[in-house]
């Protein structure tokens, strides 16, 4: 990593720590913004928060770890998450996977060569009554067929 | 916001306006407001069904400068979407909610925990806020009640249904892994940052301001004499209508199954993977903390799905959402799920299958929280109320009847 970037990480955990404090229960809400900008959590924006949060770095760490929507490796930079949970798999997620599989020409879990996308699994997002359903980044998508979440993966810049 | 409002109900979706339930509450004393939820029998809506009168007493009984009433908006349960209708479609009852638990139990602060799914939603409702604090429904002072102070903030999970059981909550909430807590010592005394809490279900919320302004004895009007009011279902699966319906406890699986248009259907799990399959044969069963107790979660099976297939994908959820802090979960729904596809392939043996309920009956006492204790209700259920059909494959065909 460059000198310059690691300034810049560095200057934006300082912001959010005065924004949100150096307290422990401001842990989860700093990495979740960390997380959202650069869509993972690198070993030096967790030593950097571990330093300002007076905790040792073993212990982000084990916080990142547990949840799903935190990572401490890069990912794409879209996140397009299927639900897999029944209501959906009733309704048709098997293909929708596999529409999008052969799209971006990866396997679930992986990421695209250009960056672009990584492709997950999630479990019940809460929109069982209008399944099946995924989510691109932080927004949702419903009544999905494999044709229409193709084309909401191509408007995705 | 507010649109689609025409959802019909005895209770939760029956006439309200906002504010009208805190103006009551402000007017009356705390014990008058916990006494009127003490007739009511209100329980908790999230799926223990706990008194809620008896969760705000001991908080408000506590001694503490600092208390908070924390509401539960982490819903994971495979099938549950209520509180995504609720908070997008009849906010003023969650928070109007939130602030009467504040006058009742002497909180100052109120925290939203917001399922990371849900980020979606985040800004309608801080915006929300915003108007309720424009109108001194937050702040200082609430609608000129001098003294009275309650502000409402909201926090963002990160995706961990394990989060949604109260103390792996607070633990998220203070900046830690979502792993629950031993209990005693319990939130009510000992909760967010060490100091009194009171946990409840967004729906439970939204049932206070009615029963605030209308009263105990309306309130028992509806359901059945231990289950008191109604309950939000959320209907998915196989069916013509599926969505969030309010109908009073002691509703039948039938009539429901009716109202959402269902036909031809074979089995309905009730409170999602950690809930229960009901077969046909018991479909005039009633929904209500006395029969049936649910979160809400009512998924549709018709003739034509697998129930194997069904209870893979269940137990390979709980595979993942185990948070692994205690062994007979950890280890225990690995097992069930290699149980699953030992049957899937025609490999099992009936002593095996029958170690590996004795094994889910282990769990569900064993187990330190929620997760664990009844992560096996599906895979015990599903293989007693579906033998023929689950065991069918490798015994030769109708499991081997003739
Ligand atoms: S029962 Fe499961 S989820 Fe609950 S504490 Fe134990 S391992 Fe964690
Ligand atoms: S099962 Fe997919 S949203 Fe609930």
């Amino acid at each position: 990593m460059f000198v310059e970037e690691k300034t810049s990480l560095a200057e934006e955990i300082e912001l959010l720590v005065k924004k949100h404090g150096n307290n422990r229960s401001a842990l989860l809400t700093i990495l979740h913004e960390i997380q959202k900008k650069h869509r993972y959590i690198s070993d030096y924006a967790q030593q950097e928060i571990a330093r300002h949060l007076n905790i040792h770095p073993v212990e982000v760490y084990s916080v990142i770890s547990f949840y799903s929507f935190l990572n401490s490796k890069p990912k794409g930079r879209n996140i397009v998450r299927i639900c897999q949970t029944i209501s959906c798999d009733m309704k048709g997620k098997e293909s929708l996977v596999k529409a999008i599989e052969r799209e971006l020409k990866i396997k679930i879990g992986d990421t695209t060569k250009d960056n672009k996308f990584t492709v997950e699994f999630a479990n019940c997002l809460g929109l069982c009554d209008e399944s099946p359903a995924m989510s691109i980044n932080d927004r949702v998508y419903t009544k999905l067929t494999p044709e229409k979440a193709i084309k909401l993966l191509n408007e995705v810049k | 916001m507010n649109k689609n409002k025409n959802r019909q109900g005895k209770v939760i979706f029956s006439e309200y306006l906002r504010g009208d339930g805190i103006k009551k509450a402000i007017s009356l004393k705390r014990e008058e407001i916990l006494l009127e939820l003490k007739t009511s029998k209100l329980k908790g809506r999230g799926g223990a069904g706990f008194p809620t009168s008896t969760k705000w007493m001991l908080t408000a009984a506590s001694i503490s400068d600092e208390k908070y009433i924390i509401c539960n908006a982490d819903e994971g349960e495979p099938g549950t979407f209520k509180d995504r209708v609720l908070l997008v479609e009849y906010p003023e009852l969650v928070m109007d909610g939130m602030v009467i638990a504040g006058y009742t139990i002497g909180a100052k602060k109120g925290i939203i925990y917001l399922r990371g799914e849900y980020e979606y939603l985040l800004k309608s409702l801080q915006d929300y806020l915003n108007e309720m604090r424009k109108d001194n429904l937050l702040g200082k002072d609430i609608l000129g009640k001098v003294g009275f102070e309650f502000d409402i903030e909201i926090f963002l999970g990160s995706g961990a249904y394990v989060c949604g059981e109260e103390t792996a909550l607070i633990e998220s909430l203070e900046g830690n892994r979502g792993e629950a807590r031993n209990r005693p010592p319990y939130p009510v005394n000992t909760g967010y940052n060490g100091k009194p809490t009171s946990v409840n279900n967004v729906e439970t919320l939204a049932t206070i301001p009615h029963i605030v302004l209308k009263g105990a004895e309306w309130f028992l009007n509806v359901g059945t004499d231990n289950s008191s009011g109604s309950k939000l279902f959320s209907v998915s699966g196989d069916c013509a209508k599926p969505g969030v319906y309010e109908l009073p406890w002691g509703t039948t699986i039938n009539e429901l199954l009716n109202l959402v248009e269902a036909k031809n259907t074979k089995a309905v799990q009730i409170g999602g993977a950690s809930g229960f399959c009901i077969p046909k044969s018991q479909f005039d069963r009633k929904l209500s903390y006395e029969d049936i107790s649910t979160g809400g979660s009512v998924i549709i099976f018709n003739e034509s799905r697998n129930m194997l297939k069904v209870l893979k994908n269940f137990m390979e959820f709980f595979v993942e959402e185990s948070c692994g802090q205690c062994t007979p979960c950890r280890i225990g729904n690995v097992k069930l799920l290699e149980g699953v596809e030992m049957i899937e392939k025609g490999e099992h043996t009936f002593t095996y299958l029958n170690k590996l309920k004795d094994l889910g009956k282990t769990m569900q006492v064993a187990s330190k929280c929620g997760l664990g204790q009844s992560s096996p209700n599906s895979f015990i259920s599903i293989l007693e109320n579906f033998k023929d059909e689950v065991l069918n494959y490798s015994n030769g065909g109708n499991n081997g009847r003739i």
